[in-house]
């Protein structure tokens, strides 16, 4: 569970925009505010290009941020420079597994080097034996076969690339970590493994997540608080209970009218609830509190039906 | 019901530094007209290697001991490069699992998109161009006039998912074979991937090959479904079949394994104890015997054969053997079998 709002990150006004003043222009993240708590998941879900990922990655700063703030244990890291020592304390504390497992691992690189590049750049090895062991233990830890330390990434399945990556995570021992995507490409039964093993290594070492995913099931289970995405925006963020049993932006309808159930009866009778864009979008909108820890964003006038 | 595409015991070896893993262990399907499959299964099981075989898009290290694959009346097998290279992306077309290595990261995408027009069609550059444009709005790309003129690592990853669903749809292929088409995508888009893969069905009666984790995906889009362990099939049957009344210990693992939005967050989630054999040394009986609560002694000695449960569905383990005892499968596959028998009107078993 989170400890009372202790925020462990802080979002203000983050704006990460591409392209900027060419016809090609995204707004992939515009504006957007947002706290995470110590010890807490924080699920991030929502369209497909609506900025998950961007959102991400500006937080561990692979970018610099258009505009806005990022403050992590209270320090502002939003403008902290690249190779700076600074920078590189903090990569330590902040991991982020990747959302494409396949071009976030060095083709030319065996699957020991890549899991134990984070070892190496910050001498958290003594010697060869105990980063050979560490390396062991990460890959019995995401129930991959030791044996296979010395393949490359290609030699791998798609699933177990991605638990590469999550070993790779893993190694250095961070407080926070932003998963994009980690269990997509694994079966159910190993996604239930690792979401357990995600959650065992959250109560040892109180550590705080940031799960991004389109498995609506599964965030829901995994989290305390879920943020809803749309086109740049955060349009919703409740508790994981609430944005499911009380979702009030037509998107997070609309999102939760289209998961898909297990069971063919069920999926030829179903009914999705369409979300247009153009109706529930205006200028004066923004992201306010309407009920207790519920944020959805509206305009001032919407606000007041809540 | 015309088989358009026939596996026959097929047999994959990779070479590598610690020996030869054995992936495909003798795999039979095949693929009816028009039809979607789906196939399904434990992470590693050869999925992917399967399908890429069948397109001889295979790693240097890989080699075919053992198989057939027909397709129509020949044996793609024996194809010559030159011969494959006119059916791919032509008459079988594929989508990879990992959008990023399907892609080419120097070229635009609007190109990409059009590039098997032109080669296979003999069409101009302005029409291909053009017909790419209209494939990108048809998976969903926003503003994709202007887009064509980016790279793909500027598209999110569920964009450049849907452009390769583009690249290989737009030559309206014959097979269509789909590896985590949705995966990275969000449910509403998925959903509306998955209608226009339908409708490309309906219109020119594509038959698809889906390989999907997610079982909701299957409920929702599969005619048949197929069930993969260790380089194995371990099941097969029309969808209901799989779905409600499922007969193999690791198909009864995989449904329990999912949560649901009513799981209680409390709880641990369920899976399958241990991890998959190693495929350098298969064991000799059952591959699952290790991880099956049911396993009975035969399990470590024998593989199973496949039995017959009806006459389009069949399971490769011992339970079903006339003299194996009865088990009781996990709750929530029972409440399966429950709802299968409400929907005959209780007429069966
Ligand atoms: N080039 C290779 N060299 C050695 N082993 C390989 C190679 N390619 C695949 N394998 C192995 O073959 C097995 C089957 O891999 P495949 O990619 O077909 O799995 P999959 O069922 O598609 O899994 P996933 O669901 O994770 O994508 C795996 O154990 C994998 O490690
Ligand atoms: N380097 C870049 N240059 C230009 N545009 C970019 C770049 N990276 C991302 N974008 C665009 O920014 C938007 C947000 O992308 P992002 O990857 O954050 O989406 P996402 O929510 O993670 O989506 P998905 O669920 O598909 O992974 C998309 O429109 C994408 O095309
Ligand atoms: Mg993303
Ligand atoms: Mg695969």
């Amino acid at each position: 569970m989170a400890d009372e709002k202790t925020p462990i990150v802080q979002v203000k006004h983050l704006k990460q925009y591409f392209n900027i003043g060419k016809a090609n222009e995204v707004k992939a993240v515009d504006d957007i505010s947002f706290d995470i708590y110590k010890g807490e998941t924080f699920g991030l879900v929502g369209e497909s290009g609506s900025g998950k990922s961007t959102t991400g990655r500006s937080i561990i700063r692979l970018y610099n941020p258009t505009s806005g703030q990022i403050l992590f244990e209270g320090d502002d890291i939003s403008k902290i420079k690249n190779r700076s020592p600074r920078m590189k304390q903090f990569r330590q504390q902040m991991q982020m597994i990747f959302q494409d497992p396949y071009a976030s691992l060095n083709p030319r690189m065996k699957v020991k080097d890549i899991i134990a590049e984070g070892l190496d750049i910050n001498n958290l090895s003594k010697n060869d034996d105990e980063r050979t062991q560490r390396v062991e233990e990460l890959l019995n830890m995401v129930h991959l076969n030791p044996e296979h330390m010395s393949r490359y990434p290609y030699e791998f399945s798609g699933g177990q690339r991605q638990r590469i990556g999550i070993a790779r995570a893993l190694a250095v021992d961070p407080q926070f970590i932003i998963a994009d995507e980690p269990i997509s490409a694994l079966d159910v039964s190993i996604q239930a493994q690792v979401v357990n093993l995600l959650q065992d290594i959250q109560k040892q070492r109180n550590l705080t997540y940031m799960f991004i995913a389109h498995d609506l099931s599964m965030v829901k289970y995994i989290s305390d608080r879920i943020a809803v995405m749309y086109s740049g925006k955060i349009v919703e963020l409740a508790s994981a209970d609430e944005i499911y049993n009380n979702p009030l932006h037509p998107y997070t309808q609309s999102l939760l009218s289209a998961i898909p159930v297990p069971d063919p009866e069920v999926e030829k009778t179903r009914e999705r609830i369409d979300f247009d864009h153009k109706k529930h979008f205006s200028d004066d909108q923004r992201l306010q509190e309407v009920q207790p820890g519920h944020f959805l964003y509206c305009s001032d006038e919407q606000a007041k039906k809540y | 019901m015309e088989k358009i595409l026939d596996v026959k015991n097929l047999n994959v070896d990779f070479s590598t530094y610690n020996g030869t893993v054995h992936a495909i262990r003798g795999v039979d399907f095949h693929l009816n007209s028009g039809e979607t499959l789906a196939i399904v299964g434990e992470s590693g099981s050869g999925k992917s290697v399967t399908v890429r075989t069948v397109l001889q898009l295979m790693a240097k290290n890989a080699k075919i001991t053992q198989g057939e694959i027909r397709y129509h009346d020949e044996d793609l097998l024996k194809k010559s490069e030159k011969q494959m290279d006119d059916i791919r992306g032509n008459k079988i077309s594929m989508i990879f699992q990992d959008p990023m290595t399907s892609l080419d990261p120097t070229m635009t995408i609007g190109k990409q998109v059009a590039e098997p027009l032109l080669i296979h069609n003999k069409v101009s550059k302005a029409d291909a161009l053009k017909r790419a444009e209209e494939v990108l709005r048809l998976v969903g790309i926003p503003n994709p006039k202007a887009r064509m003129k980016d790279y793909p690592h500027q598209f999110s990853g569920g964009q450049r998912q849907r452009i390769v669903i583009a690249i290989a749809i737009v030559n309206y292929p014959e097979i269509l074979i789909a590896d985590e088409p949705t995966t990275a995508l969000d449910v509403t888009v998925q959903a509306q991937i998955i209608d226009l893969l339908k409708e490309l069905q309906q219109k020119i009666g594509t038959s698809i090959i889906f390989i999907t984790h997610d079982l909701g995906v299957v409920a929702g889009i599969a005619d048949r479904v197929a069930v993969m362990y260790a380089g194995k099939l371990v099941e097969y049957g029309n969808v209901d079949e799989i779905f409600y009344d499922p007969q193999h210990p690791y198909t009864w693992g995989l449904l329990d394994s999912m949560p649901t939005l009513d799981t209680d967050d409390q709880n641990r989630l369920n899976s399958i104890p241990g991890t998959p054999p190693n495929l350098l040394n298969p064991p000799k009986g059952d591959a699952f015997a290790p991880r099956n609560a049911y396993a009975m002694e035969i399990d470590e000695e024998e593989q199973p054969p496949f039995f017959k449960v009806s006459k389009t569905h069949y399971a490769a383990t011992w339970l079903l053997h006339p003299d194996a005892p009865k088990v009781e499968p996990p709750k929530s596959i029972q409440q399966r079998f429950e709802k299968y028998q409400q929907m005959l009107g209780g007429s069966v078993k």
